[in-house]
């Protein structure tokens, strides 16, 4: 199908291609699940549609039948009942993953997510906490439109409670999955359609990327443009292009968004003097607004310039691909900030 | 699948569960003025009935999560009354450590495992907390209370549609007291049939009782504990009662024109304390001295609990932002 192979072409950045063991992102997130179902028996999956023929996108292929429908549960279309559900059974002693295929349907289950989940443990006075894992699958092109390619992170990150994650190598796909599962609290992950396919080292044993942790995936000392998810990709076909022109930039994975790494973030801003932030989400209260903030009060006398945000426009996604190809910003859009920062 | 009446002692302990209630939430009218509980009370005299009828059924391990009205529920599910008014003093010592309030109570040592104050929010939590026992093979029951209001959510059906589709060992409790806050069922529901009726659609058992008799609410759900236990699935119960003061507060809000007096005047004659009282006393299974024993027992812990709640440190700035992530 034309909708499952993104429409851009992405290199594979050579910080993250060592090691030996090589998966696709979709990989090592099946990889990460199937390893989490075999060693805790109060590990389970659930989601609309989660055990058809597509898998989840290739990610539950085949679990179902592996580790019986009781554990690979193909739920009811009722996005906020389900997350309440899953709720209930991960402060009962579970560990549920919550899969939606698109962020768009987490918005359905907001009741549940942010009056629930995100409080309860603060609410119980910390007596009862929510190890509950939503994983959901930001779309993007063919004409997905405003309501199958949103990226919520933004959103999520607003109210106390909640952990967001976004990886953006194979990598971390299952290493910050299995710390999320780990975590006692309620974590969102959105990973990336367009990353699906894209290979990286992914060690064989189950281990845990940390929660709030970013990652330097290219050294340079001119310019520090810390970014989410796909961005990290355009990022560095951005920082090959400028090295082209003499200009070294430091890279920085954010990895988790909440709670984000600002030590690293703010090291690297004392480093180069200048930041630019490039987040798949949009601008307003966004979390490139967030990073630009708080990098502003914490390197201010630093900053050399003021700090350059690229997000979406503000309109919701549109759907011809004319449009597409202009509200996505990519690497150009990222050389372009460079220049225009370092010209001052 | 009839169960027989509950025999002299099992009443009379219904009986005084309803009237601990009563004194509880009288004392709370009593307290409220002093401006001292600083967090809203949603009082539940009147609907005692059901949580005394349904609570008498449940062990320790068995769960509940209630609602904002949730006073009633809790004490008859085996919460400390120290933790409680601490709770709604604003105290370190209170069950949320002062981050709860009145509506958020937490007791996980009794099965209350936290408490949505979002009308309808609870009950999908419920589903999943009872799907869990189910899953570890643990043989308890989950009780999810509710009021009338919470059946317009989708969150109702979406949990009554899961839990008859697994066969989920839960209970669905609506206290249907006829309103919303102020607002009357009947501008807000159609007509056509009961709430009970609802859980055919969904292929489960729905039973419409009267929620003001504690033996019907008593009988009622013990065979939908019974069913549950048995691994039939979830039985929704529709308790129909009546509240006595407002939505919120010991306020009588027939006089502020939000209900109308002659309902209120109505229901406070099918008082369901007085109901059984008046069965208990003419077949003298309770007797006068029986009360009044009681009331100086509910008066003595109850005071202990006021010195314990009035004299803890209030929540200090260390608890401002901790527990916000486990």
């Amino acid at each position: 199908m034309p909708w499952t192979t993104p429409s851009i072409k992405i290199s594979t950045p050579s910080a993250i291609t060592q090691g030996i063991r090589r998966l696709s992102y979709r990989q090592a997130i099946y990889e990460a699940q199937h390893q989490l179902l075999s060693t805790d028996k109060r590990v389970f999956l659930l989601g609309e549609g989660i055990d058809d023929a597509s898998g989840v996108f290739g990610t539950t292929l085949g679990l179902t039948d592996e580790f019986t429908s009781q554990r690979v549960v193909d739920t009811p279309i009722a996005e906020n009942g389900i997350t309440g559900i899953a709720m209930g059974a991960a402060i009962n002693g579970m560990r549920p993953i919550l899969i939606h295929m698109r962020p768009d349907f987490v918005i359905i289950s907001l009741d549940q997510l942010l009056n629930h989940a995100a409080k309860w443990f603060y609410m119980s006075g910390g007596q009862v906490s929510v190890p509950l894992t939503i994983r959901c699958v930001i779309g993007r092109g063919w004409g997905s439109a405003a309501q199958h390619s949103q990226n919520i992170q933004g959103l999520l990150t607003h109210l106390p409670g909640l952990k967001i994650l976004m990886p953006a190598t194979a990598h971390d796909a299952k290493g910050l999955l299995i710390a999320a599962v780990r975590d006692p609290n309620p974590v969102v992950i959105l990973e990336h359609r367009w990353l699906f396919d894209k290979i990286g080292h992914v060690p064989e044993d189950l281990y845990a990327t940390p929660i709030g942790r970013a990652n330097i995936c290219r050294y340079g000392s001119d310019v520090t443009i810390v970014a989410t998810s796909i961005m990290v990709h355009e990022a560095m076909l951005a920082a090959e292009t400028l090295a082209n022109e003499d200009c070294n930039v430091e890279v920085i994975d954010l990895r988790s968004v909440k709670p984000w790494d600002e030590n690293c973030v703010a090291a690297s801003v004392r480093k180069t003097g200048y930041l630019i932030v490039a987040d798949t989400g949009h601008q307003y209260g966004g979390v490139a607004a967030e990073i630009t903030a708080r990098i502003t009060e914490l390197c201010f006398s630093s900053l050399r310039a003021a700090p350059q945000r690229i997000t979406l426009p503000e309109a919701p996604v549109p759907a011809a691909s004319s449009l597409e190809e202009i509200y996505f910003p990519g690497q150009s859009d990222i050389i372009k900030a460079a220049k225009d920062i370092l010209s001052g | 699948m009839t169960l027989p009446s509950p025999d002299s002692k099992t009443q009379l302990a219904l009986y005084r569960q309803m009237l601990l209630i009563r004194h509880f939430e009288q004392k709370i009218v009593e307290l409220y003025p002093e401006q001292e509980i600083r967090t809203p009370v949603h009082l539940c005299v009147g609907q005692e009935a059901v949580a005394a009828g349904v609570c008498a059924h449940l062990r320790d391990s068995d769960t509940i999560f209630t609602t904002h009205r949730n006073h009633g529920h809790c004490l008859a599910k085996g919460m400390s009354l120290k933790k409680m008014l601490a709770e709604f003093y604003g105290k370190e010592t209170g069950c949320c450590r002062g981050k709860g309030g009145s509506m958020h109570p937490c007791a996980p040592e009794v099965g209350i495992l936290g408490t949505s104050a979002i009308v309808g929010g609870g009950i999908p939590i419920a589903v999943g907390a009872a799907w869990a026992n189910q899953m570890r093979g643990i043989p308890a029951v989950t009780v999810t209370f509710f009021g009338d209001g919470a059946t317009e959510e989708g969150a109702f059906h979406e949990s009554l549609n899961f839990a008859a589709l697994k066969k989920i060992p839960v209970i669905f409790v609506c206290e249907n007291n006829l309103y919303a806050t102020a607002s009357a069922i009947g501008k807000r529901q159609p007509a056509a049939g009961s709430i009970a009726a609802r859980a055919a659609t969904y292929g489960l058992p729905g039973k419409l009782i009267n929620g003001n008799d504690v033996i019907e609410v008593y009988l009622a759900a013990g065979e939908a504990v019974i069913r549950a236990k048995q691994g039939l699935g979830p039985t929704l119960i529709e308790a129909e009662t009546f509240r006595w003061f407002a939505h919120v507060g010991p306020v009588d809000d027939t006089k502020t024109g939000h209900r109308p007096a002659n309902e209120l005047t109505r229901w406070k004659k099918k008082c369901p304390i007085q109901h059984l009282r008046k069965a208990l006393l003419s077949k003298k299974i309770l007797t006068p001295d029986d009360e009044k024993i009681w009331q100086k027992k509910f008066d003595r812990s109850f005071e202990e609990a006021l010195y314990f709640a009035k004299t803890s440190l209030p929540s200090g700035i260390e608890q401002l932002t901790t527990h916000v992530f486990a």
